[in-house]
């Protein structure tokens, strides 16, 4: 449509004389790119996954050319090592949500908690990296089990609706924070790993902790992937997800699965916790608070109760955030991961691989 | 043991508690927009803040920067934040009422960053000082009818005036058939819809209003504090919002102003107890106590001091 309006204000404001054939000329043309506009668009709405990543790959073409192989390489790498942990984040998140419709936004307070708890292992007690992991993975998960026991699972019984659960995920989101906060400090922590050496392949750089951490991530990503799709609980999981009732009826045992759903979640944001205090260096009790929204902002991405989409979502919000430094100053990056949120729940609600389904 | 020890000397400062009571103010100022989103019209507005800071900001940069008088800059800056509502909720509201929350709790987010970065205009970090000098004058000879010596009672005066009036606007406001149809599209928004009104159309005033009322709370802050800084605008301003409102009962505005008083005297009374803590564990402490408020308030009583069950439409 806004060809025809473009055409209609040159025509208004061109001093020129128009004479009718050329009028025609352009009507004829304005009503073909209009056509084509229509073939298009259709064009999208048979394949929304295609077009998205069309869309996505013509923006990564433009920023290597306009700024150049290296440039565009680094910010690629980049992206790769924060889109791994948000990956990791997102996909519990948005496994939580596929199974229980509960937004839960203590989900970015679970890493924090996850970091902190390797923290007490690695450099309060010594002991090595690897032991610190599987104990955040543990304790980040027990917290999750535990707080279905004692607090969500007696909500549902109440039948309480969506206010007082997001609430009650706001209120417990502020409990972890600040508990953690009036244990630990706000002081910078760090855990102790390899922030200083880096490794370099085609000109390009990437820290050794975090190729760790992207290999890792990717590993327990497609372990989860492929658990989910091929496990029994897996399957059950998503039954749950696509239809609760009807997964109850066949059977399922709901209170078991959404258990393990609470364990698989908060042991993922433990460690994406700890992956992102070795990738970052540094972090705050803020860490889970700061980087929620960018959670959101892959969940939402990549559609939200869609793990697969999550873990799209983790690495394109990645790449955007980073490849956006190519164009504006870095310190704009978070804001543009919570603008394409914006910009995707506004125009792609159901996420940009359009797949409506959950998990 | 100092654990458990209480010191009540603290309790006869009147300077402290015309503070705390500002604040009240200001968050009941800021809750008023709440209460019409969420207890009234059904829309779950997690960005409150953003509207805050928004109205704030643009009092300070119009007399700072565009040299405008403080008397003027406060309409324009209230027309920016509802300038900004309508933006936000044109494309949004049309969501579902989860993605919509999340969609503002990014919005304000943004807010919070363009204040922390474009730096020319807010000065980010360092923040903006000497917006005030107008109020002052006037602060001062309010304190002088009054004679006292109490710098912050004029403030005081002014916000829980407003407060009270807005109220009493917020309740007769309610009564009207614009204020029954807002009800109307919380209860069922196809049945609205179905008895022609156009729902869209009010939910977006609902925002609109919510904006006006942010605000409104954002001046007072920035007059109390007379300091403008991005950190004042995190969303757990919203959410300490969100704390008094439950707190006073969903769909009860008189229940605000209890929620906020109580809300505010239990979080500064935290200083009377002489806890082996830093401040920086004080201040923690405070947070932990609004977190435990909203679950346990969401756990054993959804409906707060002062609000219905049967108005509780969002608690199921």
């Amino acid at each position: 449509m806004w060809v025809a309006a473009s055409a209609a204000y040159s025509l208004a404001n061109d001093e020129r004389r128009w004479d009718t054939g050329e009028v025609v000329e352009l009507m004829r043309s304005v009503r073909a790119l209009d056509a084509q506009r229509g073939r298009l668009r259709r064009a999208v709405g048979a394949r929304p996954a295609l077009a998205g990543l069309a869309f996505f790959l013509a923006i990564a073409i433009a920023l290597l050319i306009a700024k150049g192989a290296n440039a565009f390489g680094q910010t690629t790498v980049f992206g790769v090592v924060s889109g791994s942990y948000f990956a990791l984040g997102a996909v519990g998140l948005t496994i939580v949500y596929g199974v229980l419709r509960l937004v839960n936004f203590a989900h970015g307070d679970f890493l924090t908690f996850g970091a902190y708890m390797a923290f007490v292992i690695n450099v309060t007690v010594g002991l090595p990296l690897i032991v610190a992991v599987l104990f955040a993975i543990a304790t980040t998960g027990a917290v999750g089990v535990g707080l279905e026991l004692f607090m969500w699972r007696p909500m549902r019984a109440k039948g309480a609706g969506m206010l007082p659960l997001l609430l009650m995920s706001i209120g417990l989101a502020f409990v972890i924070r600040n508990g953690i906060q009036m244990v630990a400090g706000t002081g910078e922590r760090n855990l102790r790993v390899n922030v200083t050496s880096t490794i370099a392949f085609l000109g390009l750089r990437i820290g050794r902790t975090e190729l760790i951490v992207v290999l890792t991530s990717v590993v327990v990503l497609t372990l989860v992937g492929l658990m989910l799709r091929f496990t029994s609980l897996g399957k059950q999981m998503r039954a749950l997800a696509d239809n609760a009732e009807l997964a109850e009826a066949s059977g399922v045992d709901t209170n078991r699965i959404i258990l393990a759903t609470w364990l698989l979640a908060g042991g993922l944001a433990g460690l994406a916790g700890v992956l992102y205090a070795s990738a970052v260096g540094v972090f705050t009790p803020d860490l889970g608070f700061l980087l929620l929204l960018s959670l959101f902002a892959a969940v939402i991405l990549g559609g939200i109760g869609d793990a697969y989409g999550a873990l799209a979502g983790g690495f394109l919000l990645g790449l955007i955030q980073e490849w956006s430094t190519l164009v504006i100053d870095a310190r704009w990056k978070v804001a543009v991961g919570f603008a394409a949120l914006i910009i995707t729940l506004v125009l792609r609600p159901q996420g940009i691989f359009g797949r409506a389904r959950a998990i | 043991m100092t654990l458990s020890s209480i010191s009540f000397s603290a309790f006869g400062q009147a300077e402290f508690w015309i503070g705390v009571g500002v604040l009240a103010g200001i968050y009941g100022i800021f809750v008023l927009g709440l209460q019409l989103n969420v207890g009234f019209t059904g829309i779950i507005n997690f960005g409150q803040v953003g509207f805050m800071s928004i109205g704030a900001y643009a009092m300070a940069i119009l007399v700072l920067k565009a040299h405008w008088s403080f008397w003027l800059s406060l309409p324009a800056a209230t027309a920016v934040a509802v300038a900004t509502g309508l933006l936000i909720g044109l494309p949004s509201l049309r969501l579902r009422a989860d993605y919509f929350a999340i969609a503002t709790i990014a919005f304000a987010e943004i807010i919070r960053y363009v204040a922390e970065n474009a730096r020319g205009l807010t000065n980010g970090n360092i923040g903006l000082l000497g917006f005030d000098s107008s109020w002052v004058s006037v602060s001062n000879s309010i304190q002088g009818w009054l004679s006292t010596s109490e710098i912050q009672l004029p403030l005081l005066l002014v916000t829980w005036g407003l407060f009270g009036v807005l109220t009493v606007v917020m309740r007769r406001v309610q009564g009207t058939p614009w204020g029954r149809v807002l009800r109307a599209v919380r209860e069922d928004e196809d049945a609205a819809r179905a008895l022609g009104k156009n729902v869209f159309s009010y939910k977006l005033q609902s925002l609109a209003i919510a904006a006006t009322l942010g605000s409104l709370a954002g001046y007072l802050l920035a007059l109390d504090l007379a300091f403008l800084s991005p950190d004042q605008f995190d969303p757990s301003v919203t959410f300490t919002g969100y704390a008094v409102l439950i707190l006073g009962g969903l769909a009860s505005y008189v229940g605000i102003a209890a929620g906020t008083a109580i809300l505010w005297v239990l979080l500064e009374g935290t200083r009377f107890i002489n806890l082996p803590l830093s401040a920086e564990q004080i201040a923690a402490l405070r947070f932990v106590i609004v977190g435990a408020v909203l679950i346990g308030l969401m756990a054993f009583r959804p409906q707060g001091l002062f609000g219905k069950r049967e108005e509780m439409v969002l608690g199921g």
